[in-house]
């Protein structure tokens, strides 16, 4: 296949040798697909138990990822020394509402890892030489700051267990790490399939092929065990690239769902798929850039625009008169919780919830502000200072944009987008307001993604999955943790394994598949097929669904396969990736109609509405449903909502930890 | 007067980023770093990184921070993403982008800029 590379007058050649022709083959251990945090802590953990690894990743590992840009808080950290609450203890949270309650915790199965695990792996991190306190003594006596571990603490300054954190620090040094122990990289490479034992559907997983996107490059890897680590379908619903940049949401935009696609072709199970929710998509404001009082923001005083400020609540929806209470527990709440509305048990406080009626009946007018010139100058400085530094996505795109624009957080309100009254509730406004009919169904959600048990394995054998890849979400620390845990069980498993047998017929039908759209001369482009691809989800797998339109959706996805798809034409390695990434969200969007016909139910806690089933969370329904392939018809199947404290596993999460997690108990720490 | 001269029509309104020639090294930091490979490197000596897919941007800024020349890139927002902040005091507007802008905030993050970083 030999190519010209040279273009027309005054367009620069292709930067990079393209070498479609090359295939380079491997053989590992352990094969991590993806390279975020999830990833770089798998790799680091498999390695460390003897096994040797490789990692890919569609970028560059050493800042790849969701987390990849930074982190400025760190869940979960129940085991550090200022905390007394117990794994068991932190751990009900995700027992006491069906489905998963919001994206910091994910299941029972993740959300007690990150409880074992979550301030562990700080300390690795901080080993590795990235900072977690206030070793420069900048907070010295405030109260979110311990004087004598120097570890600063966030949200809720009486339980302690989330801690702010230098996260901008972290992923250069995982990926120090990862050199250290030998992990070979490969940046740039993305995964197109998983190869399974004899090639047939269901068996076990022994490796992946993948394709380099700067050189057209095939690889196809053998492995003992491999994990996903792909985190969650991403902008299945909206693409605006003409209009600010296809990606200013804040997920990666990387993150198409491959991880699910290839479980899915192998014959692995999806669960949650049918989850979705409104997301404004690229039309979002910067990413905790404009005036607000979560997450980041957290607990910043917002006043309207005659400067009059918008009261604080706790639990019971009593006002809080100082700004110190905000990061109080109420009377008799031994700690609390941040991220989404929780039960009154965890309830944070919060700004009035009823704000969108006050707004509507005039007694606050908009725009609203941030006024972190009348916060305390420790909070002001750990809002602005420290957490928009640390954050992915903040540290230049707010923290030094703004400055150099002359923002002086001790002088300035920030304002909010200025939007309908009802989109003033409990959510961040920075997002500004969605259409009804764009959706996201990934991180921000706690989307779908592989079923998967005690041991991170999915339905497959061999072939193990952590982070955002893990149906249900989690967050920075859960994904670190679940990494940490997944390397270990698969380096565990690949230890006694079978040498992995790869069927020649499976990669090269694989590799055809692949290089089909650089193969053609013309054809259709990647932006056409994801803006299409789009607008059948906008259509037929929206806020609404039924029966019929589902069945016309997947006829459409189809049709797009067959026609479209089937004439795509890429230009170079790059658009190779994008094309691709096109076939994997049509993979993916299929599997959202299918789990969505295969619920007949519909479900709050899922933003998933039936028309033809409009009841909602009917008790009979309070249970997973998995889709999988099983020749070419789908098979679907239940499962209990809470399967982690469910036969075959113990009620209690003591024992499953200690069963499953790969160490022995009593010489963690 | 302004030229005048034929080009592709442009995707997108945005830049995403802009580099300075005088103060880039054409070192290709920002090109390795860049998770959605928006950048060709730079083809020679002299010569800036090419921004190729600007609309493919994530804006998650690793390129500027990792650029060991500080100001050789420059983040730009979507003016139609851009906020506005009112100053407390005197009741008047700014926003990023604006006419006569305030006076640059030179104060550092906490624990500073640090390395790999930009630098001040």
């Amino acid at each position: 296949m030999a190519r010209d590379t040279a273009n027309a007058a005054g367009v620069p050649p292709w930067p990079y040798p393209v070498r479609y022709d090359s295939e380079t083959e491997a053989e590992f251990d352990v094969l991590i697909i993806g390279g975020g945090i999830a990833g770089c802590h798998a790799a680091i953990n498999a390695a460390r138990a003897g096994a040797r690894v490789a990692v890919l990743d569609k970028g560059a590992v050493i800042r790849s990822g969701s987390g990849g840009a930074g982190v400025d808080h760190w869940h979960g950290a129940v085991g550090n020394p200022c905390c007394d609450i117990t794994p068991e203890e932190f751990s009900r949270v995700v027992d006491t509402v069906p489905f998963g309650v919001t994206t910091e915790y994910g299941n029972g199965i993740t959300c007690y890892i990150m409880a074992k695990e979550s301030y562990e792996t700080l300390l690795d991190i901080e080993g590795m030489g990235a900072r977690v306190r206030d070793t420069n003594d900048e907070f010295a006596g405030a109260g979110f700051r311990d004087d004598d571990t120097k570890l600063m603490f966030a949200y809720d300054y009486t339980g302690r267990h989330i801690l702010r954190v230098f996260g901008w620090e972290f992923k250069p040094a995982l990926h120090r790490e990862l050199k250290k122990l030998g992990v070979t990289i490969f940046d740039r490479v993305m995964a197109t399939s998983l190869l399974s034992e004899g090639g047939a559907q269901g068996a076990r997983v022994v490796g992946a092929t993948a394709v380099n996107v700067r050189t057209g490059e095939f690889y196809s890897f053998r492995a003992k065990a491999t994990v996903l680590a792909t985190a969650q379908p991403l902008r299945l619903w909206v693409f605006s690239t003409e209009l600010q940049g296809f990606a200013a949401i804040h997920d990666d935009p990387n993150c198409a769902g491959d991880g699910c696609a290839m479980a899915w072709h192998a014959g692995g199970e999806l669960t949650l798929m049918e989850k979705s929710a409104p997301h404004p998509g690229g039309f979002r404001y910067v990413a905790y850039g404009s005036g607000n009082s979560h997450n980041t923001w957290y607990p910043c005083s917002i006043v309207d625009a005659d400067g009059k400020e918008v009261p604080w609540v706790d639990r019971d929806g009593g006002v809080l008169e100082t700004v110190a209470e905000r990061n109080r527990p109420a009377p008799g709440q031994k700690y609390f919780l941040y991220g989404g509305r929780h039960v009154r048990e965890y309830r944070a406080p919060e700004l009035v919830p009823d704000l969108p009626e006050r707004l509507a009946r005039g007694e606050f007018r908009l725009p609203l502000y941030a006024d972190l010139p009348s916060m305390p100058p420790d909070e002001r400085r750990a809002i602005f200072g420290l957490m928009l530094a640390q954050e992915g996505k903040c540290r230049i795109p707010v923290y030094d944009v703004y400055a150099q624009a002359g923002f002086d957080p001790e002088k300035d309100l920030l304002q909010a987008p200025v939007m309908a009254p009802d989109a003033y509730g409990p959510k961040p406004w920075w997002a500004g307001q969605p259409a009804r009919q764009w959706r996201e169904s990934g991180f921000l959600v706690d989307g779908g993604g592989v079923v998967f048990d005690w041991d991170l394995r999915t339905t497959l054998e061999g072939c193990y999955a952590a982070g955002v890849q893990l149906a249900g979400g989690a967050d920075h620390s859960a994904s670190a943790c679940t990494g940490r845990y997944a390397g270990r069980k698969a380096a565990e498993y690949a230890r006694t394994a079978r040498a992995p047998a790869v069927a020649r017929a499976q990669v090269d039908s694989e590799k055809a598949r692949v290089y089909a759209p650089v193969n053609r001369t013309d054809g259709v482009g990647w932006k056409e097929l994801q803006a299409g691809l789009c607008r059948v989800m906008q259509d037929y797998c929206g806020e609404y669904r039924d029966e019929k339109t589902l069945q016309l959706g997947l006829e459409w996805l189809d049709g797009i396969r067959r026609s479209e798809l089937a004439r795509a034409h890429a230009r170079n390695p790059h658009e190779l990736m994008r094309t691709l990434e096109c076939a994997v969200r049509l993979t993916v969007g299929e599997t959202m109609m299918h789990a969505s016909l295969a619920r007949r139910a519909s479900s709050e806690g899922l933003c998933f509405k039936r028309l033809d089933y409009p009841e909602v969370d009917p008790p009979e329904w309070d249970r997973l449903v998995t889709v999988r392939r099983r020749g070419d018809a789908v098979a679907a199947r239940d499962l209990p909502w809470d399967y982690w404290r469910r036969a075959p596993y113990s009620p209690q999460y003591a024992d499953n930890y200690a069963a499953h997690s790969g160490r022995e108990i009593g010489s963690e720490g | 007067m302004g030229d005048a001269y034929l080009v592709n029509n442009p995707l997108t309104p945005n830049q995403a980023i802009r580099f300075d020639a005088e103060l880039c090294t054409s070192c290709n930091s920002c090109v390795d770093v860049c998770r959605c490979d928006v950048l060709a490197p730079s083809p020679g000596p002299g010569e800036t990184p090419l921004l190729v897919y600007p609309d493919e941007c994530w804006f998650c800024g690793c390129c500027v921070a990792h650029c060991p020349s500080p100001g050789a890139i420059r983040m730009e927002h979507p003016l139609c993403q851009s906020v506005g902040w009112k100053r407390k005091e005197t009741g008047e507007h700014f926003r990023i982008g604006m006419q006569d802008p305030p006076p640059p905030n030179e104060q550092p993050p906490v624990g500073g800029w640090g390395s790999p970083s930009r630098g001040r």
